[in-house]
């Protein structure tokens, strides 16, 4: 399967990316790695007229921590933010599960937002740390928050014109524990069902902050809203992490497809939810009392 | 900007020679590299980035060269199974461990798993078994049951951990 034939535009910097985009509207595509967009053109599910390549615009090339979170420029690859350990633990967990590293190597973090796959880390990723793009056009620039960037399976908020100049992903609370579960048939294989969790619990593992966020199971990725706030409150324990976890599907239009039924998806979600939540829950609750040791 | 089909140029250094080139940009790195240059040893299996044939080095990392075009390797350096062996035919030693394990039978897959292994045990030289697997996981073998192409890198691994520290000595 060969690709398409498309008019290729090299962009040296954003700003020359953005008017390239501007000029050819809807008939042209943002090329950051192309490890998704290439195969859907080489499936012919996508047949752009202009790739405008950004995967060498200089200013696009850099990604920044800061207090813990990190703001990750267009053209960075999965791999180059992986391998970085200034960056946290959360994070660098998510990224490891993407594809493989040839995969990695090439493929950007801001192209798999924009892609919005419903069974991508990222966009998961994403809706569990806060985070926020920021779409660039020729006229503008605009921060979407993580809640408002993905609509639909492969549909985001993106606009003709724009592109995702680059991505925020917020320190979570140094208190905080969290967990990165997923079942997939074979390494590397998208998740038949996934899950992140960020618990932050009080030295008695009573709960005040929990995002549960579940990928790979519906239209998109989606906050267990009904797990959470049955946590909000609660002492962390073997009882409301199995309560939490009963709930997690609660609210989710879970679909089914040849790899794995909706009923199998809920229920071994289920499953791992709960272990999700026990590993955040521990991680937490070493990091609170290790705290307070430090302090004593 | 460039008409549809256009040819874009694209230098590169392929196996150490400097290679100038006009590609249509549609032009995959891998249909260069077989057809532009005549490099057949990297092999195009499914084209959609899944099973890892096509594994060639681009400044030194694996990438899908079905899953790169030949203009994005403007001024980079790759390295195709072509460039393993010595001049004179010698095999590289990690082809040399492939060859002592019966690490491949049809070989169609085993220049991408080369140039897999050989990224993956130059990044992290003391890789278990475990380990081994995990990092070629993106390669597909339909004869061998993996088995003797885990047993070949981790060989590999060996020869060059002992090489280091011979150099140490």
């Amino acid at each position: 399967m060969k690709l398409p034939a498309f008019a290729y535009h090299r962009a040296d910097s954003l700003a020359d990316a953005v008017d390239a985009l501007a000029v050819h509207g809807p008939e042209a595509r943002v090329l950051g790695g192309g490890q998704s967009l290439l195969p859907l053109m080489a499936l012919r599910m996508s047949v752009p007229e202009v790739l405008v390549d950004i995967s060498t615009a200089a200013d696009l090339r850099h990604h920044e921590v800061h207090d813990g979170g990190v703001t990750v420029g267009a053209a960075v690859t999965t791999r180059t933010l992986e391998t970085d350990p200034g960056v946290h633990p959360l994070i660098r967990s998510c990224l490891a599960r993407i594809g493989h590293v040839e995969i990695r190597t090439r493929g950007t973090v801001c192209g798999s937002l924009a892609h919005a796959d419903p069974a991508a880390e990222l966009p998961a990723l994403l809706l569990a740390v806060e985070g926020s793009v920021e779409l660039v056009a020729a006229h503008g620039s605009r921060v979407v928050p993580a809640a408002e960037f993905v609509a639909g399976p492969y549909t985001t908020s993106i606009d003709d014109g724009e592109l995702v100049a680059a991505a925020t992903l917020p320190a979570i609370a140094a208190s905080a524990g969290w967990s990165v579960r997923e079942i997939a048939r074979r390494s590397g294989d998208f998740a038949l069902v996934g899950v992140i969790c960020v618990l932050d619990v009080d030295r008695s593992r009573r709960c005040h902050d929990a995002r549960v966020v579940l990928f790979g199971v519906a239209a998109t990725a989606v906050r267990a809203t009904a797990a959470e706030e049955a946590l909000l409150g609660e002492i962390v324990d073997g009882l409301s992490v199995e309560q939490a976890a009963e709930l997690a599907f609660t609210g989710v239009d879970v679909l089914g497809d040849l790899h794995g039924s909706a009923e199998y998806r809920r229920r071994a979600g289920a499953r791992l939810v709960a272990a999700a939540l026990d590993e955040a829950a521990d991680r937490a609750h070493d990091t609170t009392t290790s705290r307070a040791a430090a302090r004593a | 900007m460039r008409d549809t089909h256009e040819p874009a140029p694209v230098t590169a250094r392929v196996n150490g020679r400097t290679e100038s080139a006009a590609v249509a940009p549609r032009t995959t790195l891998a249909d260069y590299l077989r057809h532009g240059l005549g490099l057949t040893g990297t092999h195009l299996g499914c084209e959609h980035g899944v099973c890892g044939a096509c594994t060639v080095l681009l400044d030194g990392n694996p990438v899908r060269s079905c899953l790169t075009l030949a203009v994005q390797a403007h001024g980079r350096e790759v390295r195709t199974v072509e460039g393993l062996a010595a001049p004179d035919g010698t095999m590289h030693p990690l082809q040399e461990r492939f060859w002592r394990h019966q690490a491949l039978q049809c070989g169609f897959c085993t220049p991408g798993f080369l140039m897999a292994a050989l990224a993956a045990v130059d990044e992290e030289p003391d890789m278990s078994r475990d380990r081994i697997r995990e990092r070629l996981s993106g390669n597909v073998c339909r004869c061998t049951g993996y088995q003797p192409i885990v047993d070949a890198v981790e060989g590999f691994s060996a020869d060059r951990a002992a090489e280091h520290a011979g150099e140490d000595r």
